[in-house]
């Protein structure tokens, strides 16, 4: 059973890593749509998996969050992903399977998974 | 929604959009009645008389994209298939309360689901709001769980809960601890 004082553990293992690492305004931004539509097409699922990954790599200059929607609802669910200093790529119909592929390939590597952005859909 | 944990994720997205401080979800089940009692009520900024009687109407929404809303109503339909119904108190700048009443056996009542998931979505992605969920179980002897974030928030002691490392941990808290009421009662 998951207690209060696991918490404990965590907020000073937390506190620490915080105290090395730099805040500031250069985090990579993960936004999953998670209006109406976007969660009933199973965008709740694609996010925990975004939040356990980011979590389990350590990934301390990323945030994850959520969004409203952004009128295509034909292709959620939608993921914006927003590196600083860069354009927003727009993956779509994503599942918690391609999220492994996505922060390794873009979020860690830099390098955009093309197959599956909305440009790569064909309507 | 195959969840009414995805209803409750929706429907508290009209709360958060209503500038709401405080956010309490309550699931009240009493096996010896059949009855299965959801409660979302929030202090945002409410509705007037004519927005809450139309707000279960599927063609009038908040929203600015397209003219349909279908949050509330899903979960209006999910809470009629089972012989419920659903209420909408609302006083402009005091808040509002949604409770939906489902038949708890029946057959057509979607199941609770992973609760754990959803309180860890809102109370990351809604740092500046608090959320309260209470699960309980009418009997002979109450079984009650809660998770209040404003605990979390104490034990956290500045750390944002916004932390993918915390809101796993709300997660897994709520779901290893609601799990067995959850299957013991087939909520």
């Amino acid at each position: 059973m998951k207690s209060l004082e696991e918490l404990k553990a965590l907020r000073d293992k937390l506190q620490s890593d915080m105290a090395l690492r730099e805040d500031g305004e250069d985090k990579i931004k993960i936004l999953v749509g998670m209006a109406t539509c976007g969660i009933a097409a199973g965008a709740r699922p694609v996010l925990t998996e975004f939040v356990d990954e980011i979590a389990k790599r350590g990934l301390r200059n990323v945030q994850v969050g959520q969004t409203g929607c952004i009128g295509i609802c034909q292709y959620e669910p939608v993921v914006e992903v927003f590196v600083p200093g860069l354009e927003k790529v727009t993956y779509v119909k994503m599942t918690p399977d391609k999220v492994a592929k996505v922060v390794s390939g873009h979020i860690v590597g830099g390098a955009i998974v093309q197959e599956y952005t909305i440009g790569s859909e064909t309507a | 929604m195959r969840e009414l944990s995805l209803n409750i994720l929706d429907i508290a997205e009209n709360s958060v959009k209503a500038g709401a401080k405080l956010v309490r979800v309550t699931v009240e089940a009493v096996p010896a009645e059949d009855s299965l009692v959801l409660t979302v009520c929030d202090d945002g900024s409410g509705m007037d008389a004519e927005m809450a009687a139309r707000a279960a109407d599927p063609f009038s929404t908040t929203r600015t994209t397209r003219k349909v809303g279908l949050g509330l109503p899903y979960l209006k339909m999910n809470a009629g298939m089972t012989g419920g119904s659903m209420e909408i108190e609302s006083e402009a700048g005091k808040g509002t309360k949604v409770t939906a009443t489902f038949v708890l056996g029946h057959i057509d009542r979607v199941p609770l689901g992973d609760m754990g998931q959803t309180m860890a979505l809102l109370a990351g992605a809604n740092p500046e709001m608090d959320f309260v969920y209470e699960l309980c179980v009418r009997g002979a002897e109450d079984e009650d769980f809660i998770l209040d974030t404003r605990d979390i928030k104490r034990i956290l002691d500045g750390v944002p809960v916004s932390e993918p490392d915390v809101m796993t941990y709300i997660a897994s808290y709520v779901n290893e601890n609601t799990r067995g009421l959850l299957e013991k009662y087939k909520i």
